[in-house]
């Protein structure tokens, strides 16, 4: 096997890590969802949490992504 | 392939001034150049927004005001009261960061924070001065920190290392996370945008992948110098309430 066919299968496996986030991201606004429909006085107050549990759910996909176009576009 | 794609080429620093002190190279970079304008528009939104002090304000004194008070909320309500007095500090940060991505998004400019420097800096800041807080305010007693309360003896053997190191790799997640969003968005622009300029008329397809990414780019860019700002918030609060 060469070196960019080596690559690609890299970058591929690399974005693997995009599932987490996905179930992450999901979980997250699925809890919104369910806290907001049983008491929607609290959305102000749940909101915020909701997006920060997002950013921070998100992130982790995008650790993989980021390895991913490290591995074809710099090596 | 006709058109090759190089979509890393955008985080390139270019020296504008060249300047070397002493073997160091300190040169004035595409990059510095977009922290100054950052800075310099922070610095007129809100000297100019203030400026009139009217009691109803108009358009930029509430912007001003907005952004003054979603910071302050923010530390009042992480920090608790004692925390005001990190308010300076935290607003600095989030302002900076959050100007530091809107303007990477104009096109033909440069995203600062894709730079691991730049956040690592930022982050170490916040790291070693969250440190020396809870050092200076609790003395021997910041230790307390890394003993989490009613554990018993022998479970302590394990969580207090785990406990140390998750405080420790506290700058490294910090830095990666702001890092990794704003490198993998604007790679990800990038990229569909070589194919939107390699496909011809097709290429409208990705074009239209391109404006969606645009608009969660402009969320996450937003959201990231919030998040942030908040976990800023959340380890001062460590420091200073001990949990």
């Amino acid at each position: 096997m060469d070196l960019s066919s080596a690559k690609m299968i890299g970058a591929g496996l690399a974005c693997i890590a995009l599932v987490g986030a996905g179930i992450g991201i999901g979980n997250v606004f699925s809890a919104l969802i369910n806290s907001v429909a049983r008491n929607p006085a609290a959305q102000g107050q749940v909101q915020p949490f909701a997006f920060l549990g997002f950013a921070l759910a998100e992130a982790t996909g995008l650790f993989g992504l980021a390895i991913a176009f490290l591995i074809l576009f710099v090596f | 392939m006709a058109l090759e794609i190089r979509p890393l080429e955008q985080f390139k620093i270019d020296r504008l001034i060249p300047i070397h002190i002493g073997g160091v190279d300190v040169s004035y970079t595409n990059a510095a150049f977009l922290m100054t304008i950052a800075v310099l528009l922070i610095t007129a939104l809100l000297v100019f927004g203030t400026r009139k002090r009217a009691l109803v304000p108009g358009r930029w004194q509430s912007i001003a005001e907005m952004s003054y008070e979603f910071v302050a909320d923010m530390v009042e309500t992480n920090v608790g009261h004692g925390g005001q007095e990190f308010f300076p500090f935290v607003f600095t940060l989030f302002m900076f960061i959050l100007f530091a991505n809107f303007l990477g998004l104009v096109p033909y400019s440069y995203t600062v924070t894709s730079q691991i420097i730049v956040t690592f800096a930022l982050a170490a800041v916040v790291f070693i001065g969250v440190t020396i807080i809870g050092i200076v305010r609790h003395g021997f007693h910041f230790l307390r920190l890394f003993v989490p309360q009613g554990v018993p003896a022998a479970l302590l053997l394990l969580l207090v290392p785990i406990e140390l190191l998750s405080y420790c790799i506290r700058p490294f997640t910090l830095a990666i996370r702001l890092f990794a969003n704003m490198l993998a968005g604007h790679t990800m622009l990038a990229i569909f945008g070589g194919f939107a300029a390699s496909l011809g008329l097709l290429g409208i397809f990705p074009m239209g992948i391109d404006i969606l990414i645009v608009a969660l780019e402009v969320l996450v860019a937003a959201l990231q110098a919030y998040v942030f700002a908040i976990l800023t918030c959340l380890y001062l609060s460590d420091a200073i309430n001990l949990h």
